[in-house]
């Protein structure tokens, strides 16, 4: 049994030592070595996943402390695994993931100056994410919690000279921060109310706080929906849920390497995870669960229109990733927790994927982003073509692909819940499959297909975003006549091995992940929250799943998509066009993203600067430094100044002074009298 | 005993005598030997604080390393000296300082180098006199002195407007600990005759003194710490301060404030201390948010720093008047770790200052270019200063929370603001310093760090990152004489 614990160990602290090594002595190492180094130990982290994977199929479970952290009066804060289906999923997910990216990395990295560093970051963040989803307490959580925020905030930063990438990574930063203030409150609430952070004695005595009112004076709350409420606010900030999904698609600054890893795959859904893990808190709070539900579903499908007039390809795929993540969302508030983290695997392969194959494309195309630049790709680069093909047909759920599965069990557990609000969410998630179909297939039509608009001297249409782009890479777009090639086999071949996943996980896990109890307790549903359970009766075999879908809305819903991207785009291109015309009101609510990065800047960012500005000039120097404490300085040199000019040195002055006084004391006395 | 001689005296006067060897040494044509004397003195006194840690008995709160002698016989003072789990860590905080501070300070002062150093090394046996003292003359004596090696390190060695901000902290600060003086007096007579604090702990005081002495004693170590309103002075000081005064004013001097209260105010007064609680709590919130959105207007680097330890320095004081063992322990362990953070930070600014001479952040700008070693360290103590998880900064503020959490939500969600505001002004203050293209010729010319400067940033950060990864060590030496604490605090004396 020591022998599993040292493996627990061994897959966090393998990444660390690639991070360190990386990190401390990448240029003692050179390139060549920090790049083996690093996969090496990241590969040593999956495949000891994998032992542990198989261990935990036998029905081994673990749940213990590493090290005791600190003690505070009774309270003892540890570093500590749990080790059960649901974490050693997602140590799966993680590492396999993470390993794709690294040997991705090798190719999509090649000329630039700060390659150790960056393998550094990635080994780094792989870490933190470990820790994050092996946690067996709330603290640890919030480490890693916080841990890949700040890997994330490092790489969506690591061109620093780049003004959008450091502006970007401030504000992802921040606003994650503000997520984490509700995130740590919630933590603060738990550890009152339940006198330990540990994950297992929380969960165990949850039932008996169901009816608790919540200690926060002057709020005549349920106790559960607060602690419920407050931490997802924090997993509303890393998976950047409506409002707070502001940072994601500025972070596409960083390379495309870490938008598969951090901003499609993991880190992102980590928020997803924690609410799984959560369940036993969350099925107490039918009020809590609504408003996740709502949230997911106003994300899901508002997310997914900004998709569709996005012209730079990162964008395109890091909309459709705040969409999926919506999805994820509405799952968790519709109890269906297995299905949410079943639609999370799936996603992160195929998302992965499509992030890697457009950072293949951005590779081929010199680094010019814009998709309207592109055009006719397939027969240059057919790895990419077939395998980002295949990524979109998984997302769009396309029967017997993994995403298929995934999202059409969400669509149906939604339809079966029956909080308030699942209506909305049920129509959210339908329409949302339409939206994703048809940004999906825009942008593989634009990419893939059609005239070849590459190779001509400078680009007409170029925004502002692709301009900060220009200024650092010297190369930007293919010159004239040149021809785009396919990548070398670093970057194709985790292409073709995110792949396989993307077609078959779904197909081959849906029986036994969803239906067959593979979570067993890790995930908790509460008996009045039927959707599962009637879901279940629903599934007859993942094949009949999928013939069945051929019949459903959602297949026809994501057909039209595609026919209507194809027609648009395809068929006739003058269509767009004309409905931006036309429509252009709604047109400049979609640019402009609903305005909330306007009023944020405007609000937030330019209110506190005011506010500080105003405290600061008025209250600080005027108010307390230069009314009170210079303004007591002047005081005493004023009244010194009067006293120093009595005392002028003249006998006839102070005889005088004598005098009246004697005459004043004398006059009081006989008054007294 | 070190070589027979008592630890408690060792650690506070060695550091003085090697003071007075290095002024010994005269003017700057024996500077070599000067700094070789100082770093020898500051490492040695370093050395003998060591078996303080070694020798500690964690398991009781009673005073250890006592020593006991008559002083001034005719009114009972004495050479009283001892320390608990609490201030013999902060005797460790500051004798770690001192080596540093004389290293950091190694080439960039070419002027009257013998009595600069003098002055840091005489601070620091002053400062340990201070957390040592038993006896509250003998405190007094030693909080009054050392005031005065401040004074001249600001007034000296400091930027152009040095004596307005010099004058500034010595009025400020003395006005204070006079009123601390009349206190003490007062005890004195009440308690028939002594000077001892550990009999004031057990004194009985009607309610209304208690209340009078709680102010006087506010007046004193509120403006040290320093709290809402009467914290501009260190704005200035740090201004105006040389980098190693800077460095040793936010490490040391505003511990000496916190630990006032803890020594003083909560355990003789605590009655008045719960009945003022609403205020305290109150100022230190308002430290918290109000100063946080200071610091983020701030344009001038050690401005922005020295804003920042005040909102920092809030937790602190939320700590202590939350009456429980996560606030205490967490204001403690956050005085602790404010030190290593506010050190480091204000070294990274000093690095800066001697290439640059300007700390304005609109000078700066894409320094990672030029200067990437430099900008990794100052990442890490960006990040500590936002409270980063496995930094120091994390720790103290964590616990202060989840300490208010459970005396009111309210006061937690206030102090939780930090979590935004300090990672605002932080690390929009290193963007616009590190980050970004390489902004003007002087910036095109800087050099990395040298080895020395390296030398003592890799000290440091080792240090924000072992106390971050695991603050046992900190927290379990300091259980007994907090719980001993919280019993003072919770024991009405009426």
């Amino acid at each position: 049994m020591s022998n599993m614990q040292n493996l627990y160990l061994l897959v966090p602290m393998a990444p660390l030592v690639g991070a360190i090594a990386a990190g401390l002595f990448g240029n003692m190492l050179g390139r060549t070595w920090t790049h083996r180094i690093t996969i090496l130990m990241v590969a040593v982290s999956f495949l000891a996943s994998l032992r542990i994977f198989q261990d935990v199929l036998d029905g081994h479970t673990f749940n213990g402390t590493v090290y005791q952290w600190m003690t505070s009066g009774d309270t003892r804060f540890e570093v500590g695994f749990l080790i059960d289906r649901l974490s050693v999923m997602m140590m799966l997910v993680v590492t396999f993931v993470s390993l794709m990216v690294h040997i991705y990395t090798i190719g999509y990295m090649r000329d630039d100056p700060g390659y150790q560093r960056f393998f550094s970051y990635i080994s780094l963040f792989t870490f933190s994410m470990l820790m994050l989803v092996m946690a067996n307490n709330f603290m640890q959580l919030f480490f890693g919690w916080e841990a890949v925020g700040l890997v994330s905030y490092l790489l969506i930063g690591f061109w620093y000279t780049r003004e959008t990438a450091i502006y970007a990574n401030l504000k992802a930063f921040l606003v994650n921060r503000v997520g984490d203030f509700g995130f740590l409150l919630g933590i603060g609430l738990v550890l009152m109310v339940f006198g330990t952070l540990d994950y297992a004695a929380v969960f165990a005595t949850a039932q008996n706080h169901a009816h608790d009112m919540a200690p926060i004076p002057g709020v005549s709350w349920n106790l559960m929906t607060a602690i419920c409420i407050l931490l997802f606010i924090g997993a509303m900030g890393k998976s950047a849920q409506f409002p707070l999904h502001v940072w994601l698609p500025d972070s596409m600054e960083g390379p495309t390497p870490i938008s598969a890893l951090i901003h499609a795959a993991t880190m992102v859904t980590a928020g997803i995870f924690m609410v799984a893990r959560m369940s036993p808190l969350f099925e107490l709070s039918d009020t809590a669960l609504s408003f996740v539900m709502i949230i997911g579903a106003i994300t899901a499908l508002f997310m997914g229109f900004l998709g569709i007039i996005q012209n730079d390809i990162k964008r395109v795929v890091a909309y459709s990733t705040l969409s999926q993540l919506g999805y994820m969302t509405v799952a968790l508030g519709a109890s269906a927790y297995s299905v949410a983290v079943f639609h999370l695997m799936t996603h992160a392969f195929f998302k992965a994927l499509l992030f890697l194959a457009a950072g293949s494309v951005i590779i081929a195309m010199h680094h010019d982003q814009d998709i309207r630049n592109m055009g006719g790709l397939k027969k240059y680069m057919p790895i990419t073509w077939i395998t980002s093909l295949i990524g979109s047909l998984a997302l769009i759920g396309t029967p017997f692909l993994s995403g298929f599965y995934s999202k059409d069990s969400i669509i149906e557990a939604v339809g079966l819940s029956h909080l308030p609000g699942s209506g909305f969410a049920y129509f959210a998630v339908v329409a949302g499959v339409f939206v994703t179909a048809f940004y999906s297939f825009r942008m593989y039509f634009l990419v893939f297909h059609g005239e070849e608009r590459f190779g001509k001297a400078h680009h007409a249409a170029h925004d502002a975003h692709d301009d900060a782009h220009a200024q650092h890479d010297e190369h930007h777009g293919l010159a004239p006549g040149q021809k785009p090639h396919e990548t070398p086999w670093v970057v194709w071949l985790p292409l073709v091995l995110l792949a396989i996943p993307s077609v078959l996980i779904g197909y081959v896990t849906i029986d036994p992940v969803l239906f067959g109890g593979f979570f067993r307790d890790a995930i908790y549903v509460a008996e009045h929250h039927q959707a599962m359970a009637e879901l279940k009766g629903k599934f007859h075999g993942a094949a009949a799943m999928a013939l069945h879908g051929l019949a459903t809305l959602p297949f026809w819903l994501a057909l039209g998509g595609v026919a209507t991207a194809w027609f648009f785009y395809m068929k006739r291109p003058d269509i767009p066009a004309a409905i931006k015309q036309r429509f252009s009101l709604v047109y400049a609510i979609l640019e402009r993203k609903y305005g909330f990065d306007e009023f944020n800047d405007w609000f937030f960012a330019g209110g506190a600067r005011d506010a500080s500005r105003f405290l600061w000039q008025f209250s600080d120097v005027k108010l307390i430094d230069g009314l009170m404490v210079n303004g007591s300085a002047r005081l005493v040199g004023m009244f010194s100044g009067v006293l120093r000019r009595l005392q002028s040195g003249y006998i006839y002055h102070y005889a005088f002074a004598m005098l009246i006084g004697v005459f004043v004391l004398l006059t009081i006395r006989t008054w007294f009298e | 005993m070190i070589f027979g001689l008592p630890v408690l005296s060792v650690v506070i006067w060695l550091p003085i005598i090697f003071g007075i060897l290095v002024l010994a040494t005269g003017n700057d044509r024996n500077a070599p030997l000067a700094r070789i004397i100082a770093l020898v003195g500051a490492l040695l006194g370093f050395l003998v604080a060591i078996p303080l840690y070694t020798g500690f008995d964690k398991m009781t709160s009673a005073m250890q390393f006592v020593e006991m002698r008559d002083w001034i016989t005719r009114y009972n003072i004495h050479y009283h000296l001892g320390v608990d789990g609490i201030s013999m860590l902060f005797i460790l905080l500051n004798s770690f300082f001192t080596p540093l501070v004389v290293i950091a300070g190694w080439k960039v002062i070419e002027k009257r180098v013998a009595q600069y150093m003098a002055a840091f090394l005489i601070m620091s046996g002053l400062v340990n006199g201070v957390f040592a003292s038993l006896d509250a003359v003998l405190f007094y004596v030693f909080w009054e002195a050392m005031l005065i090696p401040m004074f001249i390190i600001i007034g000296v060695w400091g930027g152009p407007n040095r004596v307005y901000a010099a004058v500034k902290f010595f009025l400020y600060t003395l006005l204070g600990s006079l009123l601390m003086l009349v206190a003490l007096l007062y005890l004195y007579f009440q308690s028939g005759g002594s000077f001892e604090i550990l009999d004031y702990h057990q004194m009985a005081i009607p309610m209304a003194a208690q209340i009078l002495v709680f102010i006087a004693f506010f007046a004193a170590f509120s403006v040290k710490v320093p709290m809402f309103p009467v914290h501009t002075w260190l704005p200035d000081a740090h201004v105006e301060a040389p980098t190693g005064g800077s460095v040793v004013l936010a490490a040391i001097m505003l511990k000496v404030g916190a630990y006032g209260f803890i020594r003083f105010s909560l355990p003789i007064t605590p009655d008045a201390s719960h009945k003022l609680a609403g205020v305290m709590i109150a100022l230190s919130l308002i430290a918290v948010v109000y100063i946080g959105l200071v610091a983020l207007a701030q344009s001038d680097m050690k401005k922005l720093v020295a804003y920042s330890s005040i909102s920092h320095m809030g937790f602190v004081t939320l700590g202590f008047f939350i009456f429980n063992a996560y606030g205490m322990e967490g204001a403690l362990l956050q005085m602790i770790s404010h030190g290593f953070v506010s050190g480091a930070l204000f070294l990274c600014i000093g690095v800066l200052y001697d290439r640059m001479h300007s700390r304005q952040i609109s000078d700066y700008g894409g320094v990672a270019n030029t200067m990437p070693v430099f900008a990794a360290f100052f990442m890490l103590f960006a990040m500590a200063n936002s409270g980063l998880p496995g930094t120091s900064g994390f720790v103290g503020e964590f616990m202060v929370i989840l300490g208010a959490v459970k005396v009111n939500f309210w006061y937690a969600f206030l102090a939780a603001a930090t979590l935004v505001f300090g990672a605002a002004y932080t690390l929009w203050m290193y963007k616009r310093v590190i980050f970004g293209a390489v902004a003007n010729h002087h910036v095109a010319k800087l050099t990395d760090i040298t080895l020395r400067e390296k030398f003592v940033f890799v000290i440091l950060a080792l240090t924000v990152l072992g106390m971050g990864l695991y603050p046992l060590p900190f927290s379990e030496i300091m259980h007994a004489s907090v719980n001993d604490l919280l019993v003072h605090v919770a024991r009405s004396k009426l």
